[in-house]
């Protein structure tokens, strides 16, 4: 039979059947590439978000904390990686033995890891701050709900020596004290971030984008001088414990710069190890705390007599009688030499002779000076909780707290002002500003007396560390030294406590041309002796004798041996 | 024309394989840099810690501990000092 002829062949379908099949196909096309453009093109954030996510990661970059050095670039404090261990109490599973060891790794009890993970279902922290390899032992344990991140802790290999001055940081890798806190924009990194491509073995192969730098925070140099703080920190410890003081504090100045060199304070604390810490240890009197500094003032009272020309050194003051009486106060001395020189009355301390001086002389003049050499305001170093001290309006003062203040009672200063303010003498009637950071260029001094006043006072105040002044303990061998001694009674409850005193010293050296000012302060020194010239002026002298030593600066006096007057010759100072 | 479609084609061949090839040398390239820049990071905080041991040990009070107690060393006093002026000072 023909093929061609079958009949099948020759039955015709209608038209419309095919053309009904190519509509539906050809919509089905259209319905596909509309989706297409749609996913593709119109709204395709979606898809391309999920795409990415498979392959491109966002990676955390972390920055360091800046270190902190000394001015010889030994470093003070740095910030090493170290771990924390979190968990997620709800998805924590493990055996009995997995924690046991993990409780021997954290150095926990399992019964104190059982109680913090019942704490939280979401996020607790195990421990924080663990040593890497401590860590890495943690996370080969395995254990599931168990994680770790990375923080930076903070080291201090010079520990309580200069704990008040540096501060620390808290566990996020924040300054919460001294100069930790002060420069925190300065040391703190910035964290950044950028985008990365990994293949599926979790290996980075390309950099898609920076998102942010990380920014590494910067270095601190400190103008303190890590050999002098030590130094001056072992002298007031061991002055500390002999006059059982409650507590002490120094400060070394460069008089040249203004900047400090060595400041210490005790009690102090380990900032490497902060448990039990007390608010005591952690102020750094030197700057924070004030006090009547008593007779380390007498200088500044007679620095303005002799500026306003009411006197010279050698005019005579008539301290006769030892004793004076200003309404119904009367004021002291303790001893009674017959009428004194103003060179004496500073040599010898007397309180008689400085209020004479003081009454001789314009509230408006003393409250200048007083002002003017930054007493009452704070002296603006950048470091947290500075202390300005008290000086009220001369307008308000009256006689007595005219002639009190002479010899300086009746306001208080910090134990940094008093020692900048002390810069003056050292260098030819100058005040300089204070700078906790190493300077290059030393900075222009504010004229406060003419140089020619400050030749006088340093006179005088060589005068005071000789025999026959208040202080002889304090002299160096090898070196004039120039100071004055202040032993005040403590403020208590609105009024001065019978038995409690400040004892001070402040000084300069070598007195031919100052390089250092160093100021030292006992707080309620009870083993017996209390005055500034035999309680604070031997941590002085060996503190600038050190010093000196070790900054090299040549010696300006014959090395002969100095002999100390008998315990207890010393001229007692008015109190 | 059959030829040097042939010849373009093999031309084509040998550039996108160039392509894939220099791709991946420059990831491998990548991840050895990767590495090397993880290296320097490990090596920075290394470096850190060997500061700080470093500072540790030469602290001062230490230092001087050591001298003291176990080499038995002292502070020359005063009068066995000699003092040499650089020449500068000494002219003056």
């Amino acid at each position: 039979m023909n093929y061609a002829a079958s009949p099948v062949l020759a039955l015709r379908l209608p038209l419309w059947r095919s053309r009904l099949l190519l509509a539906l196909i050809a919509g089905g096309f259209l319905v596909l590439a509309g989706r297409a453009v749609y996913l593709q093109g119109l709204n395709n954030d979606f898809l391309q978000q999920k795409g990415e996510s498979r392959y491109s990661r966002v990676l955390e970059i972390s920055a360091n904390r800046g270190k902190i050095t000394d001015r010889h670039g030994e470093a003070l404090a740095i910030s090493t990686p170290v771990k924390s261990v979190w968990a997620i109490p709800e998805e924590v599973q493990y055996s009995s033995q997995q924690r046991a060891r993990l409780a021997a790794l954290l150095e926990l009890s399992p019964r104190e890891i059982d109680k913090r993970l019942n704490e939280a279902t979401a996020f607790v922290y195990l421990k924080r701050q663990i040593a890497p390899e401590v860590a890495e032992r943690v996370g080969e344990l395995r254990i599931s709900g168990l994680f770790q991140n990375r923080e930076y802790r903070r080291y201090y290999p010079g520990g309580e020596v200069m704990a008040q001055v540096l501060g620390f940081t808290g566990a996020d890798d924040a300054g919460q004290e001294g100069i930790e806190l002060a420069f925190q924009s300065t040391l703190a990194g910035k964290s950044g971030s950028r985008r990365v491509i990994k293949d599926r073995l979790g290996q980075i192969v390309e950099d898609t984008e920076s998102i942010r730098e990380a920014q590494n925070g910067r270095d601190l140099v400190l103008a303190l001088d890590a050999r002098l703080q030590n130094l001056a920190f072992s002298q007031l410890k061991r002055a500390v414990n002999s006059t059982k003081a409650k507590a002490g504090a120094i400060v070394v100045l460069d008089a040249k710069t203004g900047e400090v060199l060595a400041l210490a304070n005790l009690p102090t604390y380990n900032p490497n190890n902060r448990n039990r810490l007390a608010g005591a240890q952690l102020r750094n009197r030197v700057i924070t705390d004030t006090f009547e500094p008593g007779s380390t003032l007498k200088p500044f009272t007679v620095a303005v007599a002799i500026e306003q020309g009411k006197a010279t050194p050698a005019s005579v003051i008539a301290t006769a009688g030892g004793s004076l009486s200003i309404g119904k106060a009367t004021i002291h001395d303790a001893h009674r030499f017959g009428d004194m020189t103003v060179a004496q009355v500073i040599q010898r301390s007397s309180n008689v002779g400085a209020a004479k001086i003081a009454l001789s002389l314009p509230a408006e003049a003393m409250w200048g000076m007083f002002d003017q050499v930054g007493f009452g305001a704070a002296p603006r170093l950048g470091f947290p909780g500075e202390a300005g001290g008290k000086l009220r309006a001369y307008k308000s003062w009256r006689p007595i707290e005219q002639a009190t203040m002479a010899y300086g009672h009746g306001i208080s200063v910090s134990l940094l002002q008093l020692a900048r303010a002390y810069t003056i003498f050292a260098r030819d009637g100058e005040l300089m500003p204070l700078s906790l950071l190493r300077i290059d260029t030393p900075p222009v001094g504010k004229q406060v007396i003419s140089a020619a006043t400050a030749h006088k006072l340093r006179d005088m105040l060589e005068l005071a560390v000789q025999p026959g002044g208040t202080a002889p303990r304090a002299r160096v061998m090898g070196y004039r030294v120039a100071g004055k001694t202040g032993t005040a009674h403590k403020e208590e409850n609105g009024g001065y406590a019978e038995r409690k005193y400040v004892s001070s010293f402040v000084g300069l050296a070598p007195a031919s041309d100052p390089r250092l000012v160093i100021a030292v302060m006992l707080d309620e020194p009870s083993a017996g002796e209390y005055y500034g010239g035999v309680v604070a002026a031997p941590v002085f002298s060996a503190v600038m004798g050190g010093a000196l030593r070790m900054l090299g600066v040549p010696p300006d006096a014959p090395l002969n041996p100095l002999e100390l007057p008998p315990e207890g010759s010393e001229i007692k100072e008015s109190v | 024309m059959a030829r040097i479609n042939l010849i373009l084609l093999a031309l084509l061949t040998a550039c996108a394989l160039g392509l894939v090839t220099s791709q991946h040398q420059a990831r491998k390239l990548f991840a050895e840099l990767e590495h090397e820049q993880n290296l320097a990071k490990q090596l920075e905080v290394e470096w850190g810690q060997l500061q700080l041991e470093q500072s540790t040990w030469a602290m001062h009070a230490r230092v001087e501990k050591v001298a003291r107690e176990r080499l038995h060393m002292s502070v020359p006093d005063a009068r066995r000092t000699q003092v040499v002026l650089p020449a500068a000072a000494a002219g003056r």
